[in-house]
């Protein structure tokens, strides 16, 4: 029953690493960018959400109807203001400035709010669980799962059904020809980072919720958002979200073994996978 | 009563790779309603002129003037919101899109006018049956139709048209060059680079030829003597 008890528990815990993978994965797939910087924005989400519980006493789920748009704001202007001009025929640039980005967000945070870690208070919902059998499934991991698959259902759909990802798709097919369309790249390249730091704030808030974070908590949220975009194969949204399940789980099961081969498994499993299958388990296929 | 300018007009145009240069101040003009061939040698400047008038080569501002306003170094999405629109060499669809979505997001600068979905399907019957497949599944005449359709769908003054017969069987390229009165009929302005000679002077009402980057040519389609286009073709 205890391992079980984990599968599932790994399940859960899948859901808020493809919420990391999302936004991820959704500009690499628009634009090809790798945003280094990723993980730094997870936890940027829930130091803002932090500051928003704080100043307006607002539970942290509630803080969500700010943090969101915020975030979303922060992305398209990021992307305007800076990342566009780094986008050309080299990846090279834009993965180098996201990666001074990554350093300039940990330190200022670190000079914000000091390395102390912080935890986001969200009350009796933290310990709340629903039993099933003798399972007790937490009512936060829940939350977290379900949004992670309406996240990802809401993405597939906009990305294959309204004229917005229309356009991210014949922008991402195209640049040039896009343009030709009345498309300006500069503007679909700002809403897609922006609805991907609007994805990341769930992450980073949901992050907030679950454990405490401190200004370098990042780098492992990138790595875990960046194995499960690679095991679900890029440029597939709902094998971002096997990705993650398939990390959680092989988390939980490692740490089930031995508490100190938690993350260590993680990284194995995804390695194995690296080398059986190289464009991961679902490659999207390309016409 | 001074003379209307011309809906398209293009000065002392020099255009540039980085360091190549392709254009050397080239003029030309084109009036409402004229169908203009383009022709010339490989490497002659042809698609590097369409792509400088449609804003994917930016230059100059005053080089390219659109009813005599400077258009030379606008973007290409505000040059395709002014009403040109550009049939790309190599068509150049969206494999990501189906057949019906190229076509619509050819129409999505939301101009009016007399193109809309019913129409293209009315010109290139073959498009509606294949509406949902995607664009890179059709063969290489259906594709040039839906390149075509994707230019009208956003209602243009002025279409470009790069080579829209290349590498494709004869039978196919009557097919698309029958189509092409339905599609200027209505004042439609058109530039036309084709590699077929006579095929270009057939649709065509003026005719520039382009050699090594500049104007080597320009006549009346009907009129124009052989012996003249081939000096101005190969330059001897």
């Amino acid at each position: 029953m205890d391992w079980i008890n984990a599968v599932i528990q790994g399940v859960l815990l899948g859901g808020l690493y493809a919420l990391f993978a999302a936004g991820l994965s959704l500009i690499f797939g628009v634009m090809r960018l790798v945003n280094i910087a990723h993980g730094d924005l997870i936890v940027l989400s829930a130091y803002l959400a932090l500051t928003v519980t704080t100043a307006l006493g607002l539970h942290p789920l509630l803080a969500l109807v700010i943090v969101v748009p915020g975030m979303a704001l922060v992305g398209y202007t990021l992307q305007r203001a800076i990342l566009n001009r780094t986008m050309g025929d080299d990846l090279l640039p834009p993965l180098l400035v996201t990666f001074g980005l990554s350093v300039i967000i940990q330190n200022a945070l670190l000079a914000g709010y000091s390395a102390d870690p912080q935890k986001l208070q969200a009350g009796e919902i933290e310990t709340a669980s629903v039993a099933l059998g003798s399972i007790a499934l937490g009512v936060m991991p829940l939350i977290v799962f379900a949004t992670a698959v309406v996240v990802i259902a809401a993405l597939q759909w906009m990305f294959y059904r309204t004229a917005l990802g229309r356009a991210f798709r014949a922008t991402s097919d195209n640049q040039d020809i896009a343009q030709l369309m009345g498309l300006n790249r500069a503007h679909v390249f700002g809403l897609a980072m922006g609805l991907s730091l609007a994805v990341t704030a769930l992450a980073g808030v949901f992050l907030g919720m679950r454990t405490s974070f401190d200004p370098a908590a990042g780098s492992a949220r990138l790595i875990f958002g960046f194995e499960a975009v690679i095991i679900g194969g890029l440029g597939n949204l709902w094998g971002t979200l096997a990705g993650g399940v398939i990390l959680g789980v092989a988390q939980t099961l490692g740490a089930k073994i031995n508490p100190g081969y938690q993350i260590l498994a993680g990284h194995l499993v995804f390695l194995a996978i690296l080398a059986i299958r190289p464009r991961g388990l679902f490659p999207r296929i390309d016409g | 009563m001074p003379m209307p300018d011309p809906i398209l007009t293009i000065e002392g145009l020099n255009a540039h790779y980085g360091d190549f240069q392709a254009l050397y101040d080239l003029s030309m003009h084109v009036e409402a309603g004229e169908v203009v061939a383009v022709i010339g040698a490989n490497g002659a400047g042809k698609t590097t002129l369409l792509r400088s008038i449609s804003g994917l080569l930016r230059n100059a501002p005053a080089s390219v003037l659109w009813r005599g306003t400077p258009i030379g170094a606008m973007r290409a999405d505000q040059i395709a919101a002014q009403g040109i629109a550009l049939v790309p060499e190599g068509r150049l669809l969206f494999p990501s899109l189906s057949v019906e979505e190229n076509l619509i997001i050819g129409g999505q600068s939301g101009r009016k006018g007399p193109w809309n979905l019913q129409r293209v399907y009315r010109l290139f019957p073959v498009l509606e049956e294949r509406r949902n497949q995607a664009s890179t599944s059709l063969s290489g005449g259906q594709q040039q139709m839906v390149a075509i359709g994707r230019a009208l769908m956003s209602n243009p003054d002025v279409v470009l048209m790069d080579e829209i017969s290349l590498g494709l069987a004869p039978v196919i390229i009557r097919q698309i060059y029958e189509a092409l009165p339905g599609i200027v009929g209505e004042g439609l302005t058109a530039v036309l680079v084709e590699q077929d000679i006579s095929k270009a002077l057939s649709v065509s009402t003026r005719v520039y030829c382009l050699q090594e980057g500049r104007v080597s040519l320009e006549g009346q389609s009907q009129t124009v003597s052989r012996d003249d286009i081939s000096r101005a073709y190969f330059g001897v």
